[in-house]
């Protein structure tokens, strides 16, 4: 109870959504958790079962897995791996988008194969990995980039293919030359693309990073869930899910909103 | 600073999507002397636009030649004519300032900000200068287009209806604005209209295209002065010569 409580006001001060939504929209959020939390509670007492512990046993869960710093080692590790398949499946994606954009050619190549991808299952995916290239972190790495690099191709490539043949040829005209021409005509069309990819594309990574642990790492988040799972130690999931819940939420509040403001300033 | 000669020998739309292929030019030449101000004058869908980008680089896919020479005594830039376009929309990048729209053209010059500020001096938006362009009127925006056009000091200008979607008073005002920037920056125009008053108002020298494909039907010299191109008698009845 204790634990939820704080994180709804870290939230809700950090990101400046307070300040958007109102102080009437927090406040409705709190409520809602808090909403939440009680009836979890109530129906930990209905079931009086370990399978179900209420919030007290996963606040002292977690309690218990911040004690060795295990938890926010793990959470370190899980997002460490987050970002770099992140980073890899937008700069790959995106060329790639960019690419079958600009040509009709290339994309009647090329564009079924994104289909294929697209729709090839992520289990699929993590096994050819793992046993193709090992249970190494760039196998594990790999496998979360390549399961999210077709998403983030079809959304580049519905941004390259709209892109202003007018502010081309005003471009041209002007002589902008091609680094100018991409930085002040080009990406800023692209950047709402970017922000819609980035944001399906964190929420994606996040979750398949955690399957490509529990089969084949041995630390981060994904392989402590194996083996509170193993142990049928309830509380230490949910705590751990919690927890990193939390911190994506932030990196949501903190990094992405504000950013898409900033990108968005100069719309009407 | 610059004339221009234009020598197509064919230009033609390809069939697309169930329309035609449609022969636009064929052997069409027009010599516009530097500093004129060349206003070609014809219905729309005609291919005025065409020809524009024909001369702005925008659109090599045609047989002959367009030719840019330099006034009698001025040396030929090695990087070709400097080149201004107002398109009929203002083609202004939304998500820079007004400023940066005047600016970017002018590249690495350090002082393209200062330029810039004052080109929008000139056309009476320096106080606009940090906003972004969808926060202004038309009218404004046009103005910014004019501002980014003359801002490079062009030798060619190209005007396609630049003023066109306005209301009349606010036409007239930009139609102002544009000679009193030519005296100060004398350059060759060529521009491109369905209105013969805006035609007359305007030209030095006036183009009237017909047919397809396009040919020549008036060419007449506007010998107005300042004065008389206010009065609206001379100019209807200049305007009656040229469509007559």
């Amino acid at each position: 109870m204790a634990f939820l409580r704080s994180g709804t006001a870290t939230t809700g001060g950090s990101g400046g959504e307070a300040a958007r939504s109102g102080l009437a929209g927090a406040t409705m959020t709190l409520i809602s958790l808090a909403l939440l939390a009680l009836a979890w509670q109530a129906a930990a007492w209905l079931i009086d079962s370990p399978l179900l512990p209420g919030p007290p046993e996963v606040a002292a869960a977690l309690m218990r897995a911040s004690a060795d710093f295990a938890l926010p080692r793990n959470i370190l590790i899980t997002l460490g791996r987050v970002a770099a398949s992140f980073l890899v499946a937008m700069v790959v994606g995106a060329a790639i988008g960019i690419v079958l954009g600009r040509s009709k050619a290339l994309d009647r190549v090329f564009g079924p194969w994104l289909i294929v991808l697209l729709n090839l299952p992520a289990l699929v995916v993590i096994i050819l990995c793992y046993v193709w290239f090992g249970l190494t972190e760039a196998a594990a790495i790999t496998a979360v980039a390549v399961n999210k690099i077709p998403n983030v191709a079809v959304t580049l490539r519905e941004g390259a293919a709209a892109l202003s043949r007018e502010l081309d040829e005003m471009a041209l005209v002007y002589r902008f030359g091609p680094l100018r021409t991409l930085r002040h005509v080009v990406l800023p069309q692209l950047a709402p693309f970017f922000a819609a990819a980035a944001r399906s594309g964190l929420a994606l990574t996040w979750k398949i990073v955690l399957v490509v642990e529990l089969l084949g790492r041995s630390n981060g988040v994904g392989f402590e869930l194996q083996t509170a799972f193993q142990l049928f130690d309830v509380a230490t999931v949910l705590a751990y899910a919690l927890a990193f819940t939390l911190v994506v939420q932030i990196i949501e509040l903190v990094l992405l909103q504000p950013l898409e403001r900033r990108a968005g300033r100069w719309r009407r | 600073m610059t004339g221009i000669t234009i020598d197509i020998g064919e230009k033609r739309f390809p069939a697309v999507a169930g329309a035609p292929a449609r022969l636009i030019y064929r052997d069409f030449r027009l010599e516009v002397a530097p500093f004129a101000f060349v206003v070609l004058l014809a219905p729309s869908g005609l291919g005025k636009t065409t020809l524009l980008n024909m001369v702005a680089g925008l659109d090599r896919d045609f047989s002959g030649t367009i030719r840019f020479e330099p006034a009698a005594g001025a040396a030929a830039r090695p990087e070709g004519p400097r080149l201004a376009y107002a398109f009929q929309s203002p083609r202004l990048l939304p998500w820079r300032s007004v400023l940066d729209n005047v600016a970017l053209p002018l590249g690495r010059d350090p002082a393209a900000a200062e330029k810039a500020l004052a080109m929008l001096r000139q056309v009476g938006l320096e106080e606009q200068a940090d906003a972004y362009p969808e926060r202004l009127s038309l009218g404004q925006q046009r103005r910014v287009a004019l501002a980014r056009a003359f801002a490079i000091d062009p030798d060619v200008l190209l005007m396609d209806e630049p003023f066109v979607s306005l209301d009349e008073a606010g036409a007239a005002r930009l139609r102002d604005l544009l000679r009193r920037l030519l005296v100060a920056r004398p350059a060759t125009v060529m521009f491109v209209t369905h209105d013969s008053r805006e035609a007359v108002e305007l030209g030095s020298r006036i183009v009237r295209l017909d047919g397809a494909p396009a040919q020549i039907v008036a060419d007449v010299a506007v010998g107005l002065s300042p004065q008389q191109r206010r009065a609206p008698d001379a100019v209807e009845a200049l305007r009656r010569q040229v469509i007559g």
